[in-house]
């Protein structure tokens, strides 16, 4: 451990899986302590019985408002403080397309993705501004950049995020407050999200070849390759970026 | 162990601001770096300042031949090449209107095409062995300034240079990653240069002051650890990306 989380505390959504699950073990592997939060109560155990000791489980739905404030006040607690928030909690859905597309499926991506990103913005302002400062790391996705016809309401609420950041990093940095806010946009990802996805299919192969085909590198990362991001974000090394999307994509958006 | 052991690292304009800022943290982080610079003692000094893991070598990188130089150089001293740093560079103040052809040329020829030798050699080279190049850019190769039209233009140039040569070497599979970074306004002897030229320095710097919501100074070291996140295997997946680090100041 090079410590360069010593003496944070982070909280973590969407922890039971994928890039937060990933995002939970790299913090508190360089030093951070953890909360790790997920509505999948059982693998959100698993993961913070991977942390050495270093954290926690709470239940959290990120469209819960109440839920957050119950989250908060575990947070803090516990640890007294709240230094880091990764909102990784997200999803995706099928028949996302403008014709198919219905309110049901509409309002359940907007809901988890941009209003429970909101929410997690919200909630952490207060508390980081106690410690002084702080740093939210939201993840967007190559999807906030580049549209894709079979992820509308996805690409829409990922936009949605992309610009959310911006708002909440002008908003504190002209308060002096020291929280930072930046988000990442991960190319395709091999994580539950999209093995889920690739399920659904009937040509799985064939689709998993066509993805890692539309990154230049031609394969698809992991979320070990996302959890690193998280931790520069998290870290003070980054402390003069704020309201920056990071892209980690093998090159996605680059062409 | 540090986060770039095993790398090997060419920085241009190591002399100084950024470049100088990334080398140290490079060698802190266990890479081995040449710092390369047309100010050859200001290389020289800041390879003694990190010591072993560091040696220095004199580069115009508007010269051909001084890059062969500097390439054989770090060859010569580490047995092989995985990092290059494209830092070197110069600002001149100058509107559509009011710059000369001269400062325009000095401008491409420094920013633009020292960057493109770079690449060209690293690409020739890092094929075989793999590697990353980190190329500085600027805010201004995002957003142009009115009064800043040659280095903005120079600055845009590098961000596409940038991409052309991620995907060139990735549709080959080669492990040659190529990004670039966009600093705000840091506080290097480029932009002390800069204001003391202005006629009213301090109203000048107020007002760029302002052009970042966070409200601290950039220091060399904030584009430094970005550099060695890019130069390091914790980015294997990142290539073509434009990484910025300014303060805010894209946000709005
Ligand atoms: N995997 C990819 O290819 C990819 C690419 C770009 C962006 N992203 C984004 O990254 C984030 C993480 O994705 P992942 O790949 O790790 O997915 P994942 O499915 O592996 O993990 C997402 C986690 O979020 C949890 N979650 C879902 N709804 C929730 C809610 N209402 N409250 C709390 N937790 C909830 C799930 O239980 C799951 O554990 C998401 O926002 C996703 O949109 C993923
Ligand atoms: N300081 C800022 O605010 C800022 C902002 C955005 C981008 N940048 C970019 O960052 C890079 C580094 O700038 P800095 O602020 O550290 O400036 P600096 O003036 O402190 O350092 C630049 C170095 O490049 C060297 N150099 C100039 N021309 C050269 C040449 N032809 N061959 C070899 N070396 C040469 C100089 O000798 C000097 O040591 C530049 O590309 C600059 O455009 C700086």
């Amino acid at each position: 451990m090079s410590g360069r989380l010593k003496n944070k505390v982070a909280l973590v959504t969407g922890g039971a899986s994928g890039f937060g699950r990933a995002s939970a073990i790299r913090l508190a592997e360089e030093g951070a302590l953890v909360c790790v939060t997920d509505v999948n109560e059982d693998e959100g155990r698993e993961t913070a019985a991977m942390l050495g000791g270093r954290g926690f489980f709470q239940r959290l739905d990120v469209t819960s408002d109440g839920d957050w404030t119950e989250t908060m006040r575990a947070v803090l607690g516990r640890y007294a403080k709240l230094d880091v928030l990764v909102n990784s909690a997200g999803i995706a859905a099928a028949r996302d397309n403008i014709e198919e597309c219905d309110d049901a499926i509409w309002d359940a991506v907007m809901d988890v993705n941009l209003t429970g990103t909101y929410l997690g913005c919200r909630h952490a302002i207060a508390p980081m501004r106690r410690a002084g400062g702080g740093s939210i790391v939201n993840l967007a996705s190559v999807l906030a950049l580049k549209g894709e016809g079979g992820a509308l309401a996805y690409c829409a609420s990922k936009g949605g995020v992309r610009l959310l950041t911006k708002a909440v990093a002008v908003h504190c940095g002209r308060q002096k407050n020291g929280i930072r806010c930046n988000a990442i946009c991960p190319g395709y990802m091999l994580t539950a999200m999209l093995y889920d996805f690739l399920d659904t299919l009937n040509d799985r192969e064939g689709e998993h070849a066509r993805l890692a085909s539309m990154h230049a590198l031609g394969r698809l990362g992991d979320a070990d390759d996302v959890a690193q991001m998280v931790l520069f974000l998290a870290s003070d090394e980054s402390r003069f970026v704020t309201g920056t999307e990071m892209v980690v994509d093998g090159g996605f958006t680059a062409g | 162990m540090g986060r770039c052991e095993g790398a090997m690292a060419l920085v241009t304009g190591g002399a100084s601001g950024i470049g100088a800022a990334a080398a140290r943290l490079l060698a802190a982080q266990s890479a081995r770096v040449m710092i390369a610079d047309r100010n050859a003692e200001g290389a020289a000094r800041v390879a003694r300042e990190i010591g072993e893991a560091a040696a220095s070598v004199a580069l115009d990188v508007a010269d051909a031949a001084s890059w062969e130089a500097a390439v054989a150089a770090t060859l010569e001293a580490f047995g092989g090449w995985n990092v290059l740093v494209n830092s070197a560079g110069i600002l001149r103040h100058g509107s559509v209107e009011s710059e000369t052809l001269d400062d325009w040329r000095q401008v491409m020829e420094i920013n633009v095409k020292g960057t493109w030798r770079g690449c060209k050699l690293a690409v020739a080279h890092m094929k075989e062995t793999g590697g990353s190049i980190v190329n500085i850019s600027s805010i201004a190769g995002i957003e142009a300034g009115g009064d800043l039209c040659a280095y903005s233009v120079s600055k845009g140039a590098v961000r596409q240079l940038t991409k052309s040569v991620a995907l060139y070497c990735a549709e080959r599979g080669w492990q040659v990653r190529c990004n670039s970074v966009h600093p705000g306004i840091i506080e290097t002897p480029m932009l002390d240069t800069y204001f003391a030229e202005q006629p009213d320095p301090q109203a000048e710097r107020a007002a760029w002051d302002q052009v970042m919501p966070l409200g601290i100074r950039g220091e060399p070291e904030d584009i430094g650890h970005m550099i060695v996140y890019l130069a390091s295997a914790e980015s294997r997946l990142v290539t073509g990306a434009e990484m910025v680090v300014d303060g805010g100041a894209m946000a709005r």
